[in-house]
């Protein structure tokens, strides 16, 4: 500062005085400012809004001291069964919640063997986290990583391949199968709903009828259906002794389901993309695959974010549909243990949902957010 | 309705499945894969739910557990599949499990169309009610215009209906959609009777706020006899299936469990003797070892412990005995003679 100062010096001998820095700032008057002000702004603006703050301090007060009541002041945190949770005014019994957490994490899985689980979900977080985060440099490699080798290695660890003692995936269950479910449809919707959406605008005949045909049947029948034609009609029409894994079967219908919805998604997108830009790229004399790619695409996923996450979400918490064919995700493992005879008691089932919305609203929640912050990234403000 | 169209979709699988129905030689395959795959339900306290450890433990699971102790000397020798109530007919006709083991009642339509045979009557239930102890009713004689909280569009409801009016009794129904409703309805007073099958009021009653208020009365207004099912078409796994059961009520009739089993094998006891292949050959004649029920008792016990174990008094649920008792204590469990 000080040097530019002494070169201005020379121009302006002849000036009295000239102010070559910033006043500071006053601080704003006491009623302009602190915390008082941002309550009269947000909350006592108006008489009506004074009114709706009132209103729902008042509800809060009503719902939220027996809420922390029975969560945690009058909650039973330990215990060995049942005796523990009864009495009189008893909160949550969390006791069941822990002695359960295992089988609401693993299922069945062996125990000895659920350190492989373990190492699958680090490296799904350590491969994860980096692709998120827009900052981190070598996303080529990790997007590799992430969805040609993980899934290979994260096949050999969970079902026990080269060496390791195979675990049947019918001793999956918990959070371990909703993951697994949900992960699934979600990386096989994408490409494949992009690839259907395509394929519905084509002018080629037969991709374009045999598009429609897929996502118009998929769509058309219930997950529940689904999941029940592929657990009980399909081993009758097959031969003796020929039989998939039950889990596989439901992996199979999820993905191609969300594929339906997904493609949808993506064709309103398509559809919104001004035609001029269609134009703009065969004037450029790109090839279908390059417009694709390079023009319409960015625009289009941008564009249906919201949409696309929303399926993502919904297929989260359609994959507790899996208890119809007895397989046993995180709700299903759940409301078995409500069956054990050591843990009935009145507020077992109650403490069980609660943990169990709990799990699925931090991993839905977290999608939500994500998705935001990648819309406002993604945000190039040409509307 | 849905009872009616699944019924038929599983009689209609069932004709197709005339291929399936005749692979006989389940003895044979089970021996290969070195296990018994078993139908379950998916979750039912006291009959087959898991514990802490994830183990499948209950009434129906370990008869399950007794076959694969009788075959092969390891009650670990099961898997489990849990089922829905829609899959687990289909499921046991195409092949996918040995037997099935799940809380299904035996009618005789399920009997003489499913392409299934049923083995025997593990747990003999029906509609009963539960009251507040405090009502000091004895009977569901002295019920006559009570409010009776039941569940709607079941058999239950009609049963109710039918028990009533047979008895010339008034009351009024307090009619909910889902279980759970009822049995919110029941915990807050609205009604004075809860009812639906006795096995299930002694689960629902460890959900109330005080199980020790709530008494299930004796009378059973409906026939719910539950047992395993194995496949038609071969006989010899139908056999062996049977002479479990018939085993496991045989060994408590002898008074054989499994604490006494040593001091029982030295027994001079000729029905002993043959019961637990001391003497004869009707172990290999079925197509086992001799000392098939000796297996059993040892991993499993007798039908008595089984059942003081899993729903009697040793469990939570402390159903009585009732009609699960021995002939010779007033119940209808009689095993058949080994003879």
């Amino acid at each position: 500062m000080s040097d530019t100062h002494a070169e201005t010096d020379v121009a302006t001998t002849r000036l009295a005085f000239v102010r070559d820095d910033f006043l500071k700032s006053e601080a704003p008057p006491v009623r302009e400012g602190g915390f008082g002000h941002w309550l009269k702004v947000n909350l006592f603006a108006t008489p009506k809004d004074t009114i709706l703050t009132i209103l729902m301090a008042l509800f809060l007060a009503w719902i939220l001291p027996p809420l922390f009541n029975w969560a945690f002041f009058s909650a039973v945190w330990d215990g060995s069964n049942r005796e523990a949770c009864l009495g009189e005014g008893q909160g949550a019994c969390w006791a069941f919640v822990d002695a359960k957490f295992g089988q609401f994490m693993y299922g069945r899985y062996p125990i000895d063997e659920r350190w492989r689980v373990d190492l699958t979900a680090i490296l799904l977080i350590v491969s994860l986290v980096p692709l998120a985060i827009p900052s981190v440099p070598y996303k080529k490699f990790n997007a590799i990583f992430l969805l040609v080798i993980f899934p290979i290695i994260a096949f050999i660890l969970l079902t026990g391949q080269f060496g390791l003692p195979p675990v049947r995936t019918d001793l999956w269950g918990g959070l371990l199968v909703t993951l697994v479910v949900a992960i699934v449809g979600i990386v096989v919707s994408l490409p494949l709903g992009v690839l259907l959406a395509l394929g519905r605008r084509s002018h080629l005949p037969f991709v374009k009828y045999a598009s429609i045909v897929f996502i118009e049947f998929w769509r058309g029948v219930p997950l529940i259906t689904i999941l029940f034609m592929s657990s009980v009609m399909l081993p009758l029409f097959l031969p003796d002794g020929v039989t998939f894994d039950k889990l596989l079967r439901a992996l199979v219908g999820v993905a191609f389901f969300a594929s339906a919805y997904m493609a949808e998604v993506i064709r309103g997108g398509l559809q919104a993309i001004p035609k001029g830009q269609y134009e703009a790229a065969d004037a450029m004399g790109l090839s279908y695959w390059q417009k694709m790619r390079l023009i319409i695409l960015p625009q289009a996923l941008t564009l249906v974010i919201p949409g696309i996450v929303n399926t993502f979400i919904g297929l989260f918490k359609d994959t507790s549909l899996v208890l119809i064919i007895g397989i046993f995700d995180l709700l299903g493992i759940v409301q078995l243990n409500f069956a054990d005879p050591n843990w009935a008691a009145p507020q077992t089932a109650i403490t069980g949902f609660a943990f169990a919305a709990l799990v699925y609203f931090i991993f839905c929640f977290g999608m939500s957010k994500y998705s935001l912050y990648m819309e406002r990234r993604l945000d190039t403000s040409h509307r | 309705m849905t009872k009616i169209i699944l019924s038929a979709v599983a009689g209609a699988a069932a004709l197709t499945l005339g291929a399936h129905a005749a692979s006989a030689q389940t003895l044979e395959a089970v021996k290969a894969k070195g296990y018994i795959q078993c139908g379950v339900s998916t979750g039912l306290a006291g009959f087959s739910n898991t514990d802490d450890a994830g183990e499948w433990t209950g009434l129906d699971v370990d008869f399950c557990r007794a076959m694969a102790a009788a075959i092969f000397d390891d009650p670990e020798a099961v898997r489990f599949s849990p089922l829905s109530a829609v899959e687990r007919f289909t499921a046991l006709q195409s092949g996918e499990i040995d037997v099935l083991s799940r809380n299904t009642t035996w009618t005789m339509s399920r009997d003489t169309a499913l392409g299934l045979n049923f083995v025997g009557v593990t747990f003999y239930d029906g509609q009963g009610f539960m009251v507040p102890a405090e009502l000091n009713v004895d009977s569901a004689l002295q019920l006559s215009g009570a409010s009776v909280c039941v569940q709607s569009g079941t058999t239950t409801e009609l049963n109710l209906t039918d028990y009533f009016s047979a008895n010339n009794m008034e009351y009024n129904p307090v009619v909910f959609e889902g279980l759970e409703e009822v049995n919110a309805a029941y915990n807050a007073g609205r009604c004075d009777v809860y009812t639906t099958d006795s096995s299930g009021l002694y689960a629902i009653r460890l959900t109330l706020d005080n199980p020790d208020d709530h008494v299930v009365l004796p009378e059973l207004i409906s026939k719910e006899p539950l047992g395993p099912a194995v496949r038609r078409g071969d006989d010899q796994w139908f056999g062996i299936a049977k002479w479990v059961y018939y085993g496991l009520v045989y060994a408590e009739e002898l008074g054989i469990s499994s604490e006494n089993l040593e001091e029982m094998l030295a027994s001079e006891n000729p029905d002993v003797r043959r019961a637990l292949g001391g003497d004869g050959t009707f172990g290999a004649d079925m197509g086992l070892e001799n000392d098939w029920l000796v297996k059993i008792v040892r991993h499993v016990g007798n039908y008595g412990e089984v059942f003081e174990r899993n729903v009697g008094a040793d469990s939570p649920l402390q159903i009585e005995r009732g009609l699960n008792a021995l002939y010779t204590d007033g119940g209808l469990q009689y095993g058949m003679p080994i003879r």
